[in-house]
């Protein structure tokens, strides 16, 4: 790891601060991370926009320095799609909650990474709806007491690795608010990487997660995401599988959304002078001589 | 610019007066664009003269998802837009359409999106966002029968208080239609122009039976109708930039994203950065100034045809294409001798009530013709000065209004029995 070219100030709104985060809250740590490894890549904060949802994790957008666009609950990555499509010169980021990415927002995220546009997101994976005060996410899993779960929950949770896989990401990582020095690593690559990233971050919400199932302070939360997770082709993983797998899972080239489009563009503008041509022999003017070059020459 | 332009036939009791009203502020007549050797003569439906006219005014970005009646629009955006270097997107349904579009318009792209009812009602919750966080957009809406999935095939009227109401909270919105290819395109252009001059999402919104009417459309050559471009922020870099700090005159100079300032944009109530805010007076001042920029220019922003008006002992008001109807009623009643007229509401939202008042002060009764249960004869009513001389006539069968069934109600709100 480089040593930080600027200070972590730099990036912030510190206008905006104090944050609303809790205390405890791991999610000051991803900001963290994310900051490290912007500065590590060189970019420059306008070349940056940031894009959220709605909840805790959202919140982040506030307090970059970059451009920031908070929007609707699971609408981020529509939002976007189309800041993306209209600039694609711009790197986009997008901090989501569980349930931004994969509740309300389950079906943008689908969508955009089977379009493998060049956006990062990062799912903070707290396992509960924080900032409505402690409900349970699709991120919970069976057996977790939360505010709408009294008796418990008996929904199994979603794997957003193997989702994020089979939609079609081509960059998709795994780590932890506790493995700080991997969580900018990984950062890094997903944010250089020329396709739709995902990096699901494990983080702590002491305030609600932790309080309702059995007291768990945040050293508690972060010493489990230590015990509890191996890094994926381990010794340790093969001995103890039911362990978490941490790492990088996907790290494919295939051709991104907005580079595709620019080949569209491309055979339209060919079109074009196509007919162009054709209503020259035609002796017609060009825009009514779609019939002389047929009109699926467009396509 | 001239608010007001006439074309009279003097043919003794039947002179016509064909008289476009407009507000200060808006673009000139819709449907007077005259040929000329560079403009373009077309033969379209109202999907493509909408579609020509976006791309008139300098559209840059069309997200969208297939709803009929409107998926033509898509269609040919899909053509036209990669044909300028410009960009076309299929969203995963009409939620993502118009958050695509908020994103695109950030960068500083003019840009729009087209549905009918059902996927207006789910761009409902963005488009509160577009009016939250001051967005210049388009979305056209091409209504079909309703509710639910209705009539996708047959024409309605049925979405003109969802437009203005189905979004939460207090607000306000500039709604547009017109009856005829022409004026739709005109329309469509002056929709742009509200959209970037007032920072706010504007509804185009006709029938189907426009949407897939075919008829002349003549295409004005660049520079022949006005277009307003985005307003740009003149501080330059490292001097702090405020994006909702509103100006003396109303307006919010933009900067693109990927630009050199940063600033936050958000759903939320905001002070001057676009910084969340709960402060009283910052959140009152912000939601009076997204009601009263469009509400309190409510006058400037009515637009609408009137025919033989002057005179008018019976005043008809419609809009869209059953105004095709009533203008027809309305000639041949001239030739008859009847002193009928007809006001022709270009402006939906902000509801013209002043102009619609002053139609009716010398008016014997009023008849709205609409295609719905009365979306804006309610309005009417409460604008005028004698509610009980307004009446409705009106189809929700999903077949045109007929001169037949215009005459029906005449013949009753005249005592003439049916």
């Amino acid at each position: 790891m480089s040593e930080p070219r600027r200070p972590v100030s730099y990036y912030l709104r510190e206008r905006f601060m104090p944050h609303l985060w809790c205390a405890g809250c791991g999610h000051g740590t991803v900001l963290n991370g994310l900051v490290r490894s912007v500065d590590e890549l060189g970019l420059k904060k306008r070349e940056i926009v940031m894009v959220s949802g709605i909840g805790c994790s959202a919140r982040m957008a506030g307090y970059l320095d970059f451009h920031t666009l908070h929007t609707l609950h699971g609408r981020a990555l529509a939002f976007a799609t189309g800041v993306k499509l209209s600039r694609p010169e711009l790197k986009i980021i997008c901090p989501l909650g569980d349930g931004d990415a994969l509740a309300i927002g389950g079906n943008h995220f689908i969508h955009a990474a089977r379009r493998n546009i060049d956006i990062t997101v990062l799912i903070l994976n707290n396992r509960i709806y924080g900032m409505t005060g402690g409900q349970y996410s699709p991120l919970s899993g069976c057996g977790i007491d939360a505010t709408t779960a009294p008796y418990s929950t008996i929904e199994d949770a979603f794997d957003p690795v193997k989702l994020a896989v089979a939609a079609g990401a081509t960059f998709v990582a795994r780590t932890t608010t506790f493995h700080v020095h991997q969580l900018q690593q990984i950062l890094t690559q997903a944010i250089r990487h020329n396709g739709f990233s995902v990096v699901e971050v494990l983080s702590q919400c002491p305030t609600h997660f932790g309080r309702k199932n059995g007291g768990l302070e945040a050293v508690d939360m972060l010493k489990a995401f230590k015990q509890d997770t191996a890094p994926i082709g381990s010794k340790r993983l093969e001995t103890a599988p039911d362990l978490t797998p941490v790492g990088v899972f996907v790290d494919e080239d295939r051709t991104e959304y907005c580079e595709r489009y620019q080949s569209v563009i491309d055979r339209a503008q060919g079109a074009v002078a196509d007919r162009a041509v054709a209503a020259e022999h035609a002796g017609a003017e060009p825009d009514r001589a779609v019939a002389a070059a047929g009109k699926g020459a467009v396509t | 610019m001239s608010s007001t332009t006439r074309s009279s036939r003097a043919n003794g009791a039947a002179a016509a007066t064909d008289r476009t009203s407009t507000g200060s502020n808006g673009s000139r007549a819709a449907g007077t664009t005259a040929a000329t050797a560079k403009s373009r003569t077309l033969f379209v439906p109202g999907n493509e003269a909408c579609a020509e006219g976006a791309l008139y005014a300098g559209l840059g970005f069309f997200a969208g998802y297939p709803i009929t009646p409107s998926s033509e629009i898509a269609e040919i955006m899909s053509r036209r837009l990669p044909e300028r270097g410009d960009r076309f997107i299929q969203m995963e349904d009409e939620i993502a359409s118009l958050c695509a579009i908020v994103g695109a318009s950030l960068t500083g792209s003019k840009v729009m999106t087209a549905t009918s009812g059902p996927g207006f009602s789910l761009m409902q919750e963005a488009l509160g966002y577009g009016i939250m966080a001051e967005i210049p957009l388009v979305i056209v809406d091409v209504m079909r029968g309703g509710p639910s999935t209705g009539m996708p095939t047959q024409g309605s009227q049925g979405d003109i208080n969802q437009i203005r109401w189905g979004t939460h909270g207090d607000h306000s919105i500039i709604a547009l239609t017109a009856s005829t290819n022409q004026a739709l395109f005109e329309t469509t252009v002056r929709a742009f122009n509200l959209a970037e001059t007032y920072r706010t999402p504007v509804v185009v919104l006709y029938d189907e039976l426009l949407g897939h009417l075919r008829e002349k459309l003549t295409i004005p050559e660049p520079g022949e109708l006005p277009l307003v471009e985005r307003l740009r922020t003149g501080v330059p870099e490292g001097v702090d930039y405020h994006p909702y700090l509103i100006r003396e005159d109303g307006r919010l100079p933009m900067s693109d994203f990927g630009g050199v300032h940063r600033y936050n944009v958000t759903g939320l109530y905001h002070d001057m950065w676009g910084f969340p805010s709960t402060d009283p007076r910052t959140v009152d001042e912000l939601a009076h100034h997204i009601y009263d920029k469009i509400e309190l220019r409510a006058d400037e922003l009515a637009q609408a045809r009137e025919f033989y008006m002057e005179d008018a002992e019976i005043v008809f008001i419609s809009y869209g294409s059953p105004a095709r109807t009533a203008r027809q009623v309305v000639h041949q009643a001239r030739i008859n001798g009847q002193r009928l007229g007809l006001l022709e509401l270009e402006t939906i939202w902000p509801f013209p009530a002043r102009m619609v008042r002053d139609a009716c002060r010398n008016a014997r009764s009023t008849i709205v013709v609409e295609m719905n249960m009365g979306q804006m004869y309610y309005h009417i009513r409460n604008a005028v000065e004698n509610p009980r001389s307004v009446f409705l006539s009106n189809r929700v069968d999903g077949r045109f209004i007929t001169p037949k069934d215009i005459r029906r109600v005449l013949r009753i709100v005249e005592g003439q029995g049916e």
